[in-house]
């Protein structure tokens, strides 16, 4: 079975920069980390691996140093991956980098189930794995917990809902959103991270590998939503902070909380002064 | 399919209309009072998209909300969410109605949805905003929190239409019913091949509600600031004498010390309690955004420089560890009365 598995390196810390003019993300000189959510769609690529053969590859769409999240990829058990990297694919939002890894995916062939995470920390949306399978015209299903079975030309998943738990019969090649309960991600293997090298394992696509070559057609400029501007959250100016040591500021909280009806009997406790 | 991108050809805000069971979701109505108030900015027309089974009374209850036409695809195979299917629908939708916006609940449903529909019309899709504003050009204002980071962002999608986003439930108000309702509901079907899909629903198991911190009257959020597991054990002694359930942030759901469905933000949920009283919470906006909705934000923190104080009611500067047994104190003899 051909597996794929799409992956994000996202900054190791919440305290970004982002450029003024363009409004994106400054990457450089951020540390970088694999997007956590994306360890339990690794997770669920490679036991499926382990119950039917064949393998896992994994791509990602980002700097030429993205390959090191492929590395870490490589490193839980991946069999290689793919960097899709190329300076007009800088700045691309939901749609043009779900076109561009579209184009990317297609280039490195067909595959039986794409997994995906259930969204990356630092974009938030969650919204690239389906617009993925869309591009593909292929089906998808999101916060997939399981593969129950898997058949000749379908797979049988269970996925969480608001409210509920569906078992669905998808016929494949299709996507799947892991959950993020769905699986405790191993961890990377040490023998696999010391004999395995990057130029081994990782390969790159550049935008002339692409079937569509034009650039006008990725990244920032093919992006339909633009960000206008950016700023700070508003304030709130009328807040109250109490003051006097612990025991003051108990007391005073406990009056406020009694005073709003959040204490029960505190009603009762009125009275039977 | 190609995207017409001369903006008159685009009119009305339009609200994809989700049902449950054949009525409508609470974040249904929100939208629809939201979109009410944007399209009387412009002098649009308010459009509501019901793809469901059974869902006569929901379409009713929007024109009494004030919709102007409510579209309606009502079939059996639309009982459960498929995404094919749905997506068909929606794009007849947009094809015959061409709204200028389209606003989207964020539940698992409309995660999954909207994201399909946007990709086939090669337009932009803005994911959970917390505001929505519209110019006079009808580019929508499509604000969130971005990065996950300290940092709002105001994303238009000035080229392409329609504008698509989404917003989570409580985010906006629920609206009051329309006093002259006037709309009307219009019955689309579609060809049995559209309807084809590949994904087929073998079962669905509602879930036992467990606690959904969305619908709670009092939370108490917890974060960075409770130094052990162990800890928490304090906090849920709080919980059981002011009758509220316990929530967390992101770092806490990372650590395993509690179950995603625990966690408010950005990634995590949306509430908009009475009451929420925050522990050791630093406030990024990442977790702020899911909580500012709240009616009495009360924070403790000992870092006076923390964000939380920003958007807080009540503010106390000091350790929550001093605080709390104090608070536990005070509180407990009303229990023995």
């Amino acid at each position: 079975m051909d597996i794929l598995v799409c992956i994000k390196q996202v900054p190791g810390t919440s305290r970004v920069e982002i450029d003024p003019e363009t409004g994106t993300l400054k990457r450089d000189g951020v540390r970088a980390k694999l997007n956590p959510y994306d360890l339990n769609a690794i997770e669920m690529a490679l036991a499926l691996r382990d119950r039917v053969g064949g393998t896992v590859r994994c791509v990602t769409m980002g700097p030429p140093q993205a390959a090191q999240a492929v590395m870490d990829a490589v490193y839980m058990g991946v069999d290689s991956g793919v960097v899709i990297s190329d300076r007009a694919f800088a700045g691309a939002d939901v749609y043009a980098t779900s076109y561009t890894l579209a184009q990317g995916i297609g280039r490195l062939g067909a595959f039986d189930v794409i997994f995906c995470g259930k969204q990356t920390t630092d974009g938030d949306t969650g919204q690239v794995g389906p617009e993925v399978a869309e591009l593909l015209d292929i089906p998808h299903v999101a916060n997939v917990t399981r593969i129950d079975e898997i058949a000749a030309g379908y797979c049988d998943v269970c996925a969480n809902q608001d409210d509920s738990e569906a078992r669905l019969r998808v016929k494949m090649p299709c996507l799947l959103g892991v959950d993020s309960d769905a699986n405790t991600p191993r961890q990377p293997d040490a023998g696999r991270k010391e004999n395995l090298a990057q130029d081994d394992v990782v390969s790159k696509i550049a935008l002339n590998d692409l079937a569509d070559t034009d650039e006008s057609h990725y990244g920032l400029g093919a992006s339909p939503t633009q960000v206008e501007r950016i700023f700070a959250p508003e304030k709130n100016t009328a807040r109250e902070m109490f003051e006097g040591n612990a025991e003051q500021m108990a007391e005073a909280l406990y009056r406020v909380l009694a005073e709003n009806g959040f204490v029960s009997g505190e009603e009762t406790r009125k009275t039977d002064q | 399919m190609k995207t017409d991108n001369s903006h008159d050809l685009w009119r009305g805000i339009a609200v994809f209309a989700q049902t449950q069971n054949g009525d409508l979701h609470d974040v249904s109505l929100e939208l629809l009072g939201k979109a009410l108030e944007l399209a009387r900015v412009i002098n649009h027309p308010v459009y509501a998209l019901v793809i469901g089974y059974n869902v006569g009374r929901s379409a009713e209850k929007l024109v009494s909300y004030g919709a102007d036409k409510v579209y309606v695809y009502d079939e059996p195979c639309f009982e459960h969410y498929t995404p094919e299917p749905y997506a068909a629908a929606f794009s007849d939708f947009i094809n015959e109605v061409r709204p200028s916006s389209i606003l989207v609940g964020t539940t698992s449903l409309g995660r999954s949805l909207a994201p399909r529909v946007a990709a086939r019309f090669k337009t932009g899709l803005t994911a959970d905003c917390t505001l929505l504003d519209i110019k006079e050009n009808t580019d929508l204002m499509q604000i969130r929190p971005a990065y996950g980071g300290n940092i709002m962002a105001q994303i238009i999608t000035p080229r392409h239409r329609p504008q698509m986003c989404t917003v989570r439930q409580k985010v906006f108000k629920y609206p009051k019913p329309a006093r002259d309702p006037k709309g009307e509901i219009i019955t689309k079907s579609l060809p049995a091949q559209a309807l084809h899909s590949r994904v087929e629903v073998l079962d669905v198991l509602e879930r036992p509600r467990d606690v959904d911190i969305m619908h709670e009257r009092v939370l108490i959020a917890v974060g960075k600031g409770i130094k052990s597991e162990k800890d928490i054990s304090l906090i849920r002694d709080l919980c059981t004498l002011l009758d509220a359930q316990i929530c967390c942030t992101r770092p806490l759901v990372e650590q395993g010390w509690f179950d995603a469905k625990r966690q408010v933000g950005v990634s995590g949920r949306t509430v908009a309690p009475e009451l929420i009283l925050t522990l050791g919470v630093s406030g990024s906006v990442q977790f702020t955004t899911g909580m500012r909705g709240s009616a009495c934000i009360v924070a403790v923190n000992s870092d006076p420089a923390a964000p939380i104080f920003d958007i807080a009611h009540y503010g106390l500067c000091c350790d929550l560890y001093e605080i709390v047994p104090l608070l536990i104190d005070s509180l407990k003899p009303h229990g023995a009365v």
